[in-house]
């Protein structure tokens, strides 16, 4: 049972960022009808995002310590951040060590900058031409996003820490009346699926209940007719893409402690938030959702031992081969609209 | 001549040209001069320029012509190297035997991802594709390391087999690919002057597969089977009205292209007798999409470019680095000198990749028909005759 749990647990941090993936993902194909391919580096600028505010915080000036001396009897040198002139010591340490959270609001403006960019220079021209071209060009530029990243960052991973209050795990089964030790989880990991869920749950609120959200899903379930109606939908998809950048940057800054930020995690992920939108159906929203946590949570159990020994290898291919089988049996997605890109 | 037009036979004798004087062509340049690193004509690099044709052409049979995105074609090239280093360690060194059951097990293997993967078109297809390739990847790197070796790749060994061969030479050490004795690895040097040019035994026969696939290629697209993948590309659902089964044509493109793929494979461990799993990753299916495209899907000659393109600049280009820069911009005044430098220096050596990304969004954006259709425009705006429709569907216009 504990394992059970543990394996639940697990499976849920992957699939937060999944689901976040996959929602931006199928939130650009449901409203303007393009395969993004471009979305796992926005994922990983999201990352990076995070890494550059946290070097930003950090940035120092040498002051010469008096009363410390260093190995060779000198006055030592220290480094001050500038956050220290400004807010003081304490303070200032608080904001260096929260850096990963505070980049949340750093990276909101600059992703959907970056999104709006992306659709109004490139995407735009994109509408009429084939899928496959959608997917040649986004292809392209996330290879050009990856190396200018890489020019700037390096090509090794840059480790980003989480802030020290959510080091350390969180012995989950003692709340539970387990053996403790039996369910051990960091506590980032909660921290990560519970920052999805609300990030879920408001572009949800934001599409249900706003007029803004109102226009975007009726110009989702028919464009033309809302053209008529004398509502500029181009500008509001533009603003979805925006939006859609935001979610998969946002879901990026928080896993940067999770997993060092490198240049081509995008790519790894990528591939695998595709399998999740195809799963859960190309533009159903809740079915990318449902999707992510479901295959987050199928990889993790596929992973235990005593699912390996049973059938080797499942661990590594769990995830397409549940792609595979949904194509060919309901290649609409779990939670597809009926008629919508089946062929 | 051979079954080809005219014009066919004209730009199959160009590729032969080229591919046999291959070795004059890409060393331009005196070895103690300055630009002697831009020699592309070493047999590595040779061998990967004909290498990589051979893999994009049977990738533009399948996209080019149905205009099927695959994003796992790599897969395929893998599992051709696996096939041939395994020929290599049970059989003999030969590299006939080789090639050929690389090509057989690729396509058989391709048959079945096709078979499955081809039930849905599109992005579903793509995904289907790139779903497979992974799998395999995967499975390549764990489960099935006792057959490929898992993370170290898939080596000769002193004590294997080779039936039909020596486990071993006289010297103790492992045997080499050849062909009836001629070593793949084994080169004639021709000293002309400050010229000197190398002459591959591997490169000619990797070659001869090259003009050889090429050829099949021409013969593919000029076809009434070709014509039916080119319709099943501009509209498959009038191609089923008319009684016409999409399925078994573009079943048959898949695994044509496949064995294009394992025949690459096997050429590829032919030169040098290893395989690894990272052969199969999907990155190395998104290179030679990239490819294709770059040079001009649909087109004869497009994916053979496409592929001596990126090839060249991964392996000339990437070589440029900072100081190189400064040598060749060492005539401006020093500070412009440094700010020309910091400006090209992103693009050049290690940043080549993002070059490479540029173009080949500007040639998706700019150019659907790639390179080919580029020098096609240039050499519209020279010529004072317009180039009519009919010119260009004999000579290289894209299958749309």
């Amino acid at each position: 049972m504990d394992q059970f749990i543990l394996q639940v647990l697990n499976g849920l941090d992957k699939g937060s960022a999944y689901a976040l993936i996959a929602l931006g993902l199928t939130l650009i194909f449901g409203t303007l009808g393009v395969v993004n391919f471009a979305h796992g580096a926005l994922f990983m600028l999201g990352a990076f995002c995070a890494v550059t505010l946290s070097r930003l915080l950090s940035l120092s000036y040498q002051v010469v310590d008096e009363t410390r001396t260093d190995f060779l009897g000198n006055p030592m040198q220290v480094d001050v951040p500038y956050v220290y002139g400004i807010f003081g010591e304490p303070l200032g340490d608080a904001i260096i060590n929260w850096s990963v959270p505070l980049a949340i609001l750093f990276a909101i403006p600059v992703m959907i900058a970056v999104g709006y960019v992306m659709e109004r220079g490139l995407i735009k021209h994109f509408y009429k031409r084939p899928h496959a071209d959608q997917i040649l060009v986004t292809f392209g530029l996330a290879i050009v996003i990856q190396e200018i990243v890489k020019y700037f960052y390096g090509a090794n991973p840059i480790p980003t820490p989480a802030p020290d209050a959510f080091r350390g795990s969180f012995d989950f089964g003692v709340l539970l009346g387990f053996d403790p030790g039996a369910i051990i989880y960091p506590y980032w990991r909660l921290v990560y699926f519970f920052f999805s869920v609300i990030i879920i749950g408001g572009v949800f609120a934001f599409l249900q209940f706003t007029t803004f959200g109102m226009v975007v899903r009726a110009g989702m379930a028919d464009r033309e007719t809302v053209g008529i109606l004398g509502i500029d939908i181009d500008k509001r998809f533009t603003m979805m893409f925006g939006i859609a950048a935001a979610v998969a940057g946002l879901a990026g800054v928080m896993y940067a402690p999770i997993n060092s930020p490198n240049y081509h995690m995008g790519m790894d992920f990528l591939v695998l938030s595709f399998v999740v939108v195809v799963v859960g159906g190309m533009g159903s929203l809740p079915g990318a959702v449902a999707a992510g946590f479901l295959l987050g949570i199928l990889e993790s159990f596929a992973s235990m031992s005593a699912v390996i020994d049973l059938i080797p290898g499942i661990n590594q291919v769990i995830i397409y081969l549940v792609a595979i089988i949904i194509l060919l049996t309901r290649p609409r997605g779990l939670m597809g609209r009926k008629g919508v890109m089946e062929e | 001549m051979l079954g080809l037009e005219k014009k066919d036979f004209r730009l199959l004798v160009i590729v032969i040209g080229l591919t046999v004087f291959a070795p004059f062509l890409l060393n331009p340049f005196p070895v103690q001069s300055e630009m002697a690193q831009f020699n592309a004509g070493y047999p590595d690099l040779m061998q990967r320029f004909v290498i990589f044709g051979v893999f994009a052409i049977g990738f533009n049979i399948l996209f080019g012509l149905t205009g099927y995105l695959s994003f796992g074609h790599a897969a395929f090239l893998g599992v051709g190297s696996y096939a041939a280093v395994w020929m290599f360690k049970l059989l003999s060194m030969n590299v006939l035997p080789a090639i050929f059951l690389s090509v057989i097990i690729a396509g058989l293997f391709s048959l079945i991802i096709g078979f499955i993967s081809l039930r849905r078109s599109g992005i579903y297809f793509s995904i289907l594709t790139l779903a497979f390739a992974q799998m395999s990847f995967a499975l390549a790197y764990s489960v099935l390391t006792p057959i490929t070796g898992g993370e170290t790749g898939l080596q000769l060994a002193l004590d294997d087999p080779r039936i039909f061969g020596a486990s071993q030479t006289a010297s103790g050490n492992i045997p080499v690919p050849a062909l009836f004795g001629l070593e793949m690895r084994s080169s004639v040097e021709w000293a002309v002057g400050p010229w000197l040019f190398t002459f591959n035994a591997g490169y000619y026969l990797a070659a001869f597969f090259m003009i050889l696939s090429f050829y099949m290629a021409i013969r593919i697209f000029r076809s009434p089977f070709g014509m039916m993948l080119r319709a099943i590309k501009s509209n498959q659902t009038r191609m089923s009205y008319t009684g016409l089964n999409a399925r078994p044509y573009t079943l048959a493109a898949f695994v044509i292209s496949g064995m294009y793929a394992g025949l690459a494979g096997g050429l590829m461990a032919s030169m040098d007798p290893l395989a690894g799993a990272e052969r199969m990753q999907w990155t190395a299916s998104g290179e030679v999409v990239l490819m294709t495209i770059l040079g001009g899907a649909g087109t004869l000659i497009g994916p053979v470019l496409g592929a001596g393109m990126i090839k060249y600049f991964e392996n000339i280009f990437s070589k440029i680095n900072s100081t190189i820069l400064h040598e060749w911009f060492a005539f401006l005044p020093d500070g412009l000198e440094d700010i020309v430098v910091a400006m090209i220096y992103p693009f050049v050596g290690k940043g080549w990749h993002l070059t490479l990304g540029i173009m080949f969004m500007l040639v998706v954006i700019f150019l659907p028909g790639g390179l080919v259709q580029g020098g096609q425009k240039i050499a519209g705006l020279f010529s004072r005759k317009k180039v009519d429709d009919k010119d260009k569907s004999t000579a290289s216009e894209p299958a749309e």
